[in-house]
């Protein structure tokens, strides 16, 4: 008999393995998907079918040099996965070899350096997105503008094959990335003013988000991911919004547009709830969605950088051993585990 | 005293001076099986910080070893007049007056890389590299494997830099040998190669984290290059066993 090594996620339903959880997860992206596509063309069509490529090259090759069954781990859709994922992070008019980095980053040094599926202590998707935002700060933040200049198919290509010089016409900077850097106006004055802060821009991107919002709803009502990581963290982000919004309306941004924009609901219902990178009890996974959405909201408002997902989530993928430390559940019928340095002795 | 009676019980000798130094093995220890940077893995703070472009690897590479060089031969000279108790702090004070020449005679002829390298000059002292050599070896050998040995290291540790800095350079960049008239005066403006043309700069390689995956990689392939050397050293040995057992079976 061979025993094969069967790595977490772990899933105790019958027939739900691996593959089935993955395939499911990249169901799900799908209404996001077709937004993003409908408001920003088909930029992010073509990267996926760059970024899905990449990562099945990349996956085979290193699983060809580590001497593993190939076809077992390629068939778990787990490469798949966090190429749809990055394929959906990155911005529609990055360069081709930009994605190609991206993707083959993560899964070679996220994930297979680790050990592959279940080892990777970081969520690989969101190594190769950090790692393509600090090298490559000006194409990974130029958005299409939805301001009514959505490019053609071919111009898409075009743009992502880096044959077309006139892309910048159809990018500007998004909401989020244009109220960092209002530059002392009030909040009302940008709002009115601002190119990437319009209504048309504002609400595509809120689609887009209702549209993963919807995708993550579905996760968590087939038992996929729990609603703990994603509720935390969406939580926290609207809390801090909102109290510094409460402090201050002129200068800081409301909760429902730190909710709407950027990549809050993919993140929150799609990075964060990584079942290998995050933690594994629900009372941890209530610590570390919190976390994650503090620091997206510290990162959006004071950080360097104009969305903080990727680091939020990467910052609390470092914390996650420690929460599940913390946060073990008591097994039944035992005492609650006293903690820490016990001098007294008793118990 | 000789030097044999200075060493406490229980720290590893390395060549120890009865047999008589091999030159042969000092050598092949600094530059390849016991490599500063790829075995011991010290020094790593210089390693990582500076390797962000050739000129910058090689500068600090050969600061390093000549730091390294006039420390084990001093520390090797002085090694039967210092006391056990004291022998740390005399030793950084050999490393640390070296260094301060050096940062000097940097400071006097390469201005700008002395520049560049900024912090990293004066803290060669605290590199662990030399203090490891003078304690290791130069304290317990005469001074002639000593200097081969300070030499070797640094050598070792150079050759890493300079690897190092050149997969940075080249991936960072696009180019090798940028600005190397900073250390070989002006004829060496033209040896700049530009690899890749309208290349965009992947900054991630220029930062620290590229330096470490940068020395990890480097150390995989190390690995990776003794595993296969020790296997074919095993299938030449099976093969000698076999022709010498059929020599004592017809014995």
């Amino acid at each position: 008999m061979a025993l094969l090594r069967i790595t977490s996620p772990h899933t105790h339903r019958a027939g739900r393995r691996t593959s089935w959880v993955m395939l499911m997860v990249i169901l799900a992206t799908i209404p996001g998907l077709i937004a993003q596509t409908w408001f920003f063309g088909y930029g992010t069509l073509i990267n996926l079918v760059i970024a899905m490529l990449t990562a099945l090259v990349s996956e085979a090759l290193i699983l060809k040099i580590r001497q593993r069954p190939i076809g077992f781990f390629l068939k778990d859709y787990s490469a798949i996965l966090t190429a749809v994922l990055l394929a959906l992070a990155l911005p529609p008019t990055v360069p081709w070899w930009l994605t190609v980095t991206a993707v083959a980053f993560s899964i070679i040094f996220a994930k297979q350096v680790y050990g592959g599926l279940g080892n990777n202590p970081f969520n690989p998707a969101m190594v190769g997105y950090a790692i393509c935002l600090v090298s490559f700060p000006v194409p990974m933040t130029q958005w299409i503008g939805a301001a009514g200049a959505v490019p053609s198919f071919s111009d898409s290509l075009a743009a992502i094959f880096g044959t077309l010089p006139t892309i910048d016409s159809y990018t500007m900077a998004t909401p989020l990335d244009a109220f960092k850097h209002k530059q002392g106006m009030m909040s009302s004055e940008a709002f009115a003013t601002v190119p990437g802060l319009q209504e048309l821009s504002l609400s595509s991107w809120m689609w887009v988000n209702l549209a993963y919002l919807a995708g993550g709803l579905f996760l968590i009502w087939q038992r996929i991911i729990t609603w703990h990581t994603p509720v935390s963290m969406l939580a926290a982000l609207a809390v801090m919004a909102g109290f510094f919004y409460a402090i201050d309306p002129s200068n800081a941004a409301s909760p429902l547009f730190h909710l709407t924009s950027g990549a809050a609901m993919l993140g929150a219902f799609f990075i964060a709830t990584d079942p290998v990178s995050s933690c594994t009890s629900n009372r941890g996974k209530l610590f570390y969605g919190a976390g994650i959405g503090i620091l997206v909201y510290i990162i959006r408002t004071w950080g360097g950088y104009p969305d903080g997902v990727a680091f939020g989530v990467l910052l609390m993928n470092f914390a996650a051993p420690l929460l599940d430390y913390y946060t073990q559940p008591r097994t039944y019928g035992h005492k609650k585990a006293k903690k820490g340095i016990n001098p007294g002795g008793e118990g | 005293m000789s030097a044999e009676d200075t060493l406490a019980p229980d720290t590893p000798v390395e060549n120890p001076a009865p047999s008589g130094p091999n030159y042969g093995e000092i050598l092949y220890n600094g530059i390849w099986k016991n490599n500063p940077a790829l075995v011991q893995l010290l020094g790593l703070c210089p390693l990582l910080a500076v390797t962000s472009t050739v000129v910058n690897a090689i500068g600090l590479g050969l600061a390093t070893t000549v730091v390294l060089l006039g420390s084990n031969i001093a520390v090797s000279l002085i090694r039967n007049y210092v006391s056990e108790a004291v022998r740390l702090p005399a030793f950084v004070m050999i490393i640390a007056s070296f260094t301060t020449c050096i940062e000097l005679i940097m400071q006097a002829y390469t201005y700008e890389l002395y520049q560049i390298l900024g912090i990293f000059i004066p803290l060669i002292v605290t590199n662990c590299a030399i203090l490891g050599r003078a304690d290791a070896f130069a304290s317990r050998n005469p001074v002639a494997p000593s200097a081969l040995d300070g030499l070797m290291m640094g050598l070792g540790f150079t050759m890493v830099l300079v690897l190092l800095g050149a997969m940075r350079e080249l991936i960072g960049q696009g180019t090798l040998f940028t600005d190397m008239h900073l250390l070989f005066g002006e004829m060496a403006t033209s040896w700049r190669l530009e690899i890749f043309s309208n290349y965009p700069n992947v900054l991630f390689a220029i930062l620290p984290p590229g330096a470490f995956i940068g020395l990890g990689l480097l150390i995989a392939i190390k690995n990776y290059l003794d595993e296969k050397e020790k296997a074919r050293i095993a299938k030449e040995q099976e093969g000698q066993e076999k022709v010498s057992r059929r020599v004592r079976v017809t014995d």
